[in-house]
C-alpha cells in the first residue's frame, strides 16, 4: 500500500506529511503531525470534538481523509492564540467557566470561531443552532452559549474602535 | 485501499470501471467514512469527485438548476436563486447534521446513500429532479426516486456514479416545502418524511401537485392517489381530509425504535397537510 504524499497549509504554515489512504484527517494531525488539540470523541462526526476548519468551512476531522488535504488551508484549535494571547473566545471560555473536562472545548472554540466570522452579531438560537453539533457532557451548554455571546460582544467593540 | 481524486469525469469513470474490487465514490463522506472506519465496508479504491470541477458548482439550466455531486448542503443554502426557486428543496438539504456536516454532506451522496429517512430525497423527487448519471455506458438521467433500490443499496450499475442532480424550472405559480418529524428539533433521523411540490392556477386552485413521503417504506414512496386528492381543490378542509388519508393509506412503514408503523402512519397524514400549507403560501407568494 503506497503512501500519500499531501502538501497543505495549516495554521499559516506550509505542511507536508505522508499518509496512509484510509488514514482520517484527526488521524493525521494527531498521530503524524503531533497536534492533539483536536479531539477523537466518536469517530463518526456526532459530537464535533474534533472540528478544524478547512478552506474556511467547519467540518469533523474524522470524516475527512488526510489525503484529502492536499492544496487545502487548514486551521486548527493550535492556530487559535497568538503566542501567549488568547483569542477572546477562548479568554471568555476561562472567564465564563465554559468548560470542564475541556474534551469538547477545542472543537467548541473552532467552530465558534467560524460562527463569528460569518456572523459577528448571533443570537443566542443561532449560537445554539450552530453549535448543535458539539457535543458537551460537562457544562450543559449554557455557560458555552454565554461566553461565546460574551466573546462576540467584544469582538465587535473592538471592531468598531479599530 | 487506494485513494484517488481525479480532476475530470472520464478518469473516474474509468477508474471505478477498472476496478476489480470494491469501488466507492467519495463526495462529502459523511456516510462512507464512517462506514469504513466501522469495518462496515472494505473498499479497494476509494474514488474522490471533489477535484472535478463540474461536480464542485449549481449551474443554471434550461430554467431550473444542475446542482454537482459534490457541491455540500451549506452551499445550496447559500444560493440565493436556488433557495428563491426551490426553499423545500433547500430546506431538506440542510436539515441533514451539523454545521459541520453540512459543509461537507451532499444530495447526491444523500440519495446514492439510499436511506429510507434521507431527508433531501422526498423533497427532491416532489420537485420532479433527476439524477445524471455516468458510467462506462455513457449518461442517463433518472428520475431520482429511482436511484435508491432498498434500504443502502441503488440502481446503479458498476462503474456508474450520480455527477450531478437536475432541478427543473419551478412553475410561474409553483411552490414546494418539505417537513421532517423528529422527537427533538436538530440533529436526528427522520420519523416521518414528507415533500410537496404544487402548482396553482389563476384561481388559486390546485391544477398540478406531486407529494412524496420518506421514512414510511423501504424507499420514497410518490404518493400519487394523495396528490390526485389534492388536485382541482383549493385546499379546503374537506380536500385536506382526504388528502391526509390519502397519505396515511400510501404509508408502509416498519416498526423500529424511532417510532411504531402505527404512529408514523398517523404523523405522516398531519404532517403532509401542513407540508400543504407552506407550499400553498410560497405559490401564492410568486
Amino acid at each position: 500500500m503506497s503512501k500519500h504524499h499531501v502538501t497543505t497549509t495549516i495554521n499559516g504554515d506550509d505542511v507536508e506529511f505522508l499518509c496512509d489512504p484510509q488514514e482520517t484527517l484527526l488521524d493525521v494531525l494527531r498521530d503524524r503531525l503531533g497536534m492533539t488539540g483536536s479531539k477523537e470523541g466518536c469517530g463518526t462526526g456526532d459530537c464535533g470534538a474534533c472540528t478544524v476548519n478547512v478552506d474556511g468551512k467547519i467540518v469533523c476531522a474524522c470524516l475527512m481523509l488526510g489525503a484529502e488535504a492536499e492544496g487545502r488551508a487548514i486551521s486548527t484549535i493550535e492556530g487559535m492564540a497568538q503566542g501567549e494571547l488568547l483569542h477572546p473566545l477562548q479568554r471568555k471560555f476561562l472567564e465564563h467557566a465554559a468548560l470542564q473536562c475541556g474534551i469538547c472545548t477545542p472543537g467548541i472554540l473552532v467552530a465558534a470561531k467560524a460562527l463569528l466570522e460569518e456572523n459577528p452579531d448571533p443570537s443566542e438560537t443561532e449560537v445554539r443552532y450552530w453549535l448543535a453539533g458539539n457535543l458537551c457532557r460537562c457544562t450543559g451548554y449554557d455557560k458555552i452559549v454565554r461566553a461565546v455571546m460574551d466573546a462576540a460582544e467584544e469582538m465587535r467593540g473592538r471592531n468598531y474602535a479599530a | 485501499m487506494r485513494y484517488e481524486a481525479p480532476t475530470t469525469v472520464e478518469d473516474a469513470v474509468k477508474l471505478l470501471a477498472a476496478e476489480q474490487g470494491m469501488a466507492k465514490v467519495l463526495a462529502g463522506g459523511t456516510d462512507l467514512l464512517v462506514a469504513i472506519r466501522s469495518g462496515r465496508i472494505e473498499p479497494d479504491l476509494v474514488v474522490d469527485l471533489k477535484r472535478i470541477e463540474e461536480m464542485t458548482g449549481i449551474e443554471p439550466e434550461d430554467g431550473g438548476f444542475r446542482i454537482g455531486a459534490a457541491v455540500p448542503s451549506a452551499e445550496m443554502g447559500a444560493h440565493a436563486n436556488l433557495v428563491a426557486m426551490w426553499p423545500g428543496v433547500v430546506e431538506s438539504a440542510g436539515l441533514i447534521g451539523s454545521t459541520q456536516i453540512q459543509s461537507r454532506a451532499t444530495v447526491a451522496g444523500n440519495l446514492c446513500n439510499a436511506s429510507p429517512a434521507a431527508d433531501s430525497v422526498p423533497a427532491l423527487a416532489a420537485a420532479r429532479a433527476k439524477a445524471s448519471i455516468v458510467g462506462p455506458n455513457g449518461r442517463r438521467d433518472v428520475p431520482v426516486e429511482d436511484v435508491p433500490a432498498g434500504p443502502g443499496k441503488t440502481s446503479l450499475e458498476k462503474g456508474e456514479f450520480v455527477a450531478s442532480i437536475l432541478l427543473p424550472k419551478q412553475a410561474a405559480r409553483g411552490g414546494d416545502a418539505y417537513l421532517r418529524f423528529i422527537p427533538r428539533t436538530e440533529m436526528d433521523i427522520a420519523v416521518v418524511g414528507v415533500g410537496v411540490n404544487l402548482t396553482l392556477d389563476e384561481s388559486a386552485s390546485i391544477s398540478e401537485a406531486r407529494v412524496v413521503l420518506g421514512a414510511v417504506g423501504p424507499r420514497v414512496i410518490v404518493a400519487e392517489e394523495a396528490a390526485e386528492a389534492l388536485v382541482g381543490t383549493s385546499g379546503d378542509e374537506a380536500a385536506m381530509k382526504a388528502f391526509s388519508e390519502a397519505v396515511s393509506a400510501a404509508c408502509a412503514p416498519i416498526d423500529d425504535k424511532r417510532g411504531t408503523r402505527e404512529y408514523r402512519i398517523e404523523v405522516a397524514g398531519v404532517l403532509a397537510k401542513r407540508a400543504v400549507a407552506i407550499a400553498m403560501d410560497r405559490a401564492k407568494g410568486r
